[in-house]
């Protein structure tokens, strides 16, 4: 599946709530995502974010809207394998070996042992974990579980990757690289990202878009339109003054759409 | 090197043990020692406590008059009885508490309405079900196969080495976290696959004790079981008969003791080769 | 579906689960009952439910009081076995010498049928003396309070023993505030294990002799002299201290673990 046969939007997202028992995640929410576009949710803790992820990969149900992904429902979407998915935690299997885990979607959708086999070595390439290949997760540091595991989100080569807080648990450092990492990893897949997390520098370095969210209840503050320089990014961007500026109307933004203060959003 | 060290740890605690039988008989009073009416200290005669080297020589005599084998083949022979009941009544437990687990992890009010009832199947007493596995094999009809005694005896045994099975592999099928069962439901994967992918390697690390549990219970099962039954030729049944000669051969009854323990480590020790291959099933998820 | 409906349906799935092992077992003894019937069973076979009911009743005394007899042998060497069994596991945690001699020693007493010790401990303690019996209890109950226990002992987080250094705490408070709390959960854990496993364990030592006073030895002889609805109303006085004993235990460990329980 390319990019290109697919006129309909990655992601379409139009007045969908979330109530859990009195409790509202959600609500109001409407959202496009178009095909091969990088879009971040940003936001407190309690303001839905990874709630409309889990929406969106069908983990959960909305209780009101309507969601479609690639012009489908989101559970044929799932069942259509349309997206990878990954999470803060590397969640991989830990009586698997690295290559493996890679592939294991492969292998839940009957893809053969030779084919399976090539796409994984294609995969380790691309996350650079070669020679890793026959560890196993506990033999690893977190950022190489966290780069597995991109992998194996990968892995099907899904035209929409749901990525919640993947690099959340990990040090500034190796945080910085793997930003870098999947900025290339995105211009050579062409794969829409939905991308959730917490810091603001990450969300203004990586996306086309950064969707500010706001809590109680969850709803979307102020949608901030990036697209820093050509498209290309590098680490030389970090550095940009168009990023210092981005990264001040994200800031902004969210000091608009919760004035009582902001908790967990981390502004490094 | 580790193996040989525990060897020999564990020889030298079955040493203290002895010498602790030996300080016991030479220091309590022959009578015991009491407060009121109630003995805590056992009585310490050579009828009611012999000495250790006495009880191991008479493993070497023969069972009875001069004529018959010695007392320890007998013991051997009997715990090779009991042994092979024993292993067929934890395939039996295995089966059944492994089929129990799938259907309580498939279907979640299937969970709630069996697991209370298997947990309160072992408070039955086991002496309950002789007479009617008994009487129920008797007329069953297996073709040119006649119900055996034995069988009885390892069907009553399974009705305790099915229960850590059971209990254990639920524990283990629903041990995944939730995060990788998501990650299950994302893949879109059927419930077969997510159980063969996910659920029965990550039960391993519970599966193991469990057989090993089963192990145990099939081997008192199998000792209790030839007791209510009535079954001779196994362990169970000797110990009991060996009591007899309590005060005239009073190193007699320890032969089938030592023969029980034997038995239950054997048991414990064959099934334990299981996991040798396993070991990868037992490695944790490190998030650094 | 609006939250109202869902609550419903919440409420409607928490009350079936809570009712399906009662309907379970309702349906299993009314089977039970008609099988008897229809088939005609004879009673060596499989006496019905009413028939044990009726003997129970009838039998009342006699199965109370041997009850009584078996339930005390259990609590008894219940108490005996765990207060040797966490006695044993704080010295195994404080010293390496005796971790390392009692862990093979705990390790073959696990996997050994202990009941076979009942015949020789009659003759030590007198076959008219219950102590035999609540000797084979507290020596299989001490095997799962040690293991768990020293297990609770050995959870101590690294992150709390620093805290409490770091706060010069002395070692009796570190015992009260950090090693008990930690402990404790799966102290009561090894309790709940051991429970059934000394209602078992008092039962099956009656077989193998001494004073005839307990359920196991009454069920005997009930069996021997073709009494059988009486022997089955027996079992279900061995059943009924089986019973008592886990939600007595259970309930101890609920107490002990606080917070929402684990599924």
């Amino acid at each position: 599946m390319t990019t290109e046969s697919l006129p309909a939007a990655a992601v379409h997202v139009d007045g969908v709530a979330r109530e859990f028992g009195a409790v509202t995640a959600l609500s109001g929410v409407d959202l496009t995502v178009a095909a091969g576009e990088f879009v971040s949710l940003i936001g407190p803790s309690g303001c839905g974010k990874s709630t409309l992820l889990r929406l969106i990969a069908d983990l959960d149900r909305p209780t009101a809207g309507s969601i479609q992904v690639f012009g489908r429902s989101t559970e044929q979407a799932r069942l259509a394998h349309d997206y990878g998915i990954a999470f803060q935690q590397a969640g991989l299997l830990p009586w698997r070996t690295v290559r493996a885990n890679i592939e294991l979607p492969l292998s839940l959708h009957g893809v053969g042992r030779a084919g399976r086999r090539e796409r994984a070595t294609e995969m380790l390439d691309l996350v650079g974990l070669t020679e890793f290949a026959d560890h196993f997760p506990d033999q690893l540091s977190g950022g190489m579980q966290q780069r597995v595991a991109i992998a194996r989100a990968l892995a099907e080569r899904p035209s929409l990757l749901l990525m919640d807080e993947p690099f959340g648990a990990l040090d500034e450092m190796t945080r910085e690289r793997l930003q870098s990492e999947l900025v290339r990893i995105c211009a050579e897949t062409r794969a829409a990202v939905v991308f959730v997390t917490h810091s603001i520098p990450e969300a203004v370095f990586l996306s086309d878009r950064v969707v500010v969210m706001s809590p109680r209840p969850g709803r979307i503050a102020e949608v901030v339109d990036v697209r820093l320089g050509d498209g290309s990014r590098n680490d030389a961007l970090r550095e940009d003054r168009a990023y210092f500026e981005a990264v001040t109307a994200v800031r902004e933004a969210l000091h608009g759409g919760a004035a009582t203060g902001l908790r967990g959003v981390e502004t490094r | 090197m580790r193996a040989l060290r525990r060897v020999g740890l564990g020889l030298a605690a079955v040493l203290l043990l002895a010498l602790l039988w030996e300080l016991v008989k030479a220091v309590v009073p022959e009578d015991g020692w009491s407060i009121g009416d109630l003995r805590v200290l056992p009585r310490t005669t050579d009828l009611a406590m012999p000495h250790v080297p006495e009880m191991l020589s008479r493993l070497t005599d023969p069972l009875a008059g001069a004529s018959a084998d010695p007392l320890w083949l007998a013991v051997l022979r009997a715990g090779g009885t009991s042994l092979r009941i024993a292993a067929v009544s934890w395939l039996i437990g295995v089966v059944v508490g492994f089929a129990l687990a799938l259907l309580m992890t498939r279907f979640a009010l299937a969970r709630s309405a069996v697991l209370p009832l298997v947990v309160l199947s072992q408070t039955v007493p086991l002496i309950a079900l002789a007479p009617l596995v008994k009487g129920w094999g008797a007329k069953l009809d297996l073709g040119d196969v006649t119900w055996q005694p034995w069988m009885s005896v390892a069907v009553i045994a399974s009705y305790l080495a099915f229960f850590p099975v059971a209990v254990g592999a639920l524990r283990g099928l629903r041990s995944p976290d939730v995060l990788h069962e998501e990650l299950f439901t994302g893949f879109a994967a059927s419930w077969t696959q997510t159980l063969v992918r996910l659920r029965l390697p990550a039960s391993v690390p519970h599966l193991l004790p469990a057989l090993r549990l089963a192990a145990t219970s099939a081997v008192l099962g199998v000792v209790v079981a030839e007791v209510s039954t009535g079954m001779p030729g196994g362990i169970g049944r000797m110990i009991l008969e060996f009591a007899n000669f309590a005060s005239s051969d009073p190193a007699k009854p320890w032969a089938p003791i030592f023969g029980a323990v034997l038995l239950g480590l054997v048991a414990a020790g064959a099934v334990g080769l299981i996991g040798v291959g396993l070991g990868r099933f037992r490695r944790t998820e490190v998030s650094a | 579906m609006t939250a109202a409906t869902a609550t419903r349906a919440g409420l409607v799935t928490r009350w079936s689960h809570l009712l399906a092992p009662v309907v379970l077992f309702g349906l299993l003894i009314a089977a039970w009952q008609l099988v008897v019937e229809l088939a005609d069973l004879p009673a060596f076979l499989l006496p019905s439910p009413a028939a044990i009911v009726d003997e129970f009743t009838a039998f009342w005394p006699t199965i109370s009081g041997a009850a009584v007899v078996t339930g005390t042998n259990a609590l008894v060497g219940l108490v005996a076995g765990a207060l040797v069994g966490i006695a044993g596991a704080v010295v195994a945690a404080s010293s390496r010498i005796v971790d390392a001699l009692l862990a093979p020693l705990v390790a073959g007493l696990a996997v050994v049928p202990i009941v076979a010790l009942a015949p020789v401990l009659y003759t030590m303690y007198g076959a008219s003396a219950e102590t035999g019996r609540q000797i084979v209890v507290a020596v299989a109950v001490a095997v799962p309070v040690f293991v768990n226990t020293l297990r609770g002992l050995r959870q101590v987080r690294p992150v709390h023993r620093d805290l409490m250094r770091a706060l010069g705490a002395t070692p009796r408070q570190v015992t009260r505030q950090v090693t008990v709390p930690t402990a404790l959960p799966f102290v009561l854990t090894g309790l709940r294990l051991a429970s059934s496993l000394a209602v078992i364990s008092a039962i099956v030592a009656e077989y193998f002799g001494g004073p005839r006073t307990g359920i196991g030895s009454f069920i005997t002889t009930a069996a021997a002299g073709s009494n059988y609805a009486r022997a089955w109303a027996y079992v279900l006085g061995g059943v009924l201290v089986g019973l008592l004993f886990y939600l007595a235990t259970s309930a101890l460990e609920r107490w002990g673990v606080p917070g929402p329980r684990r599924r």
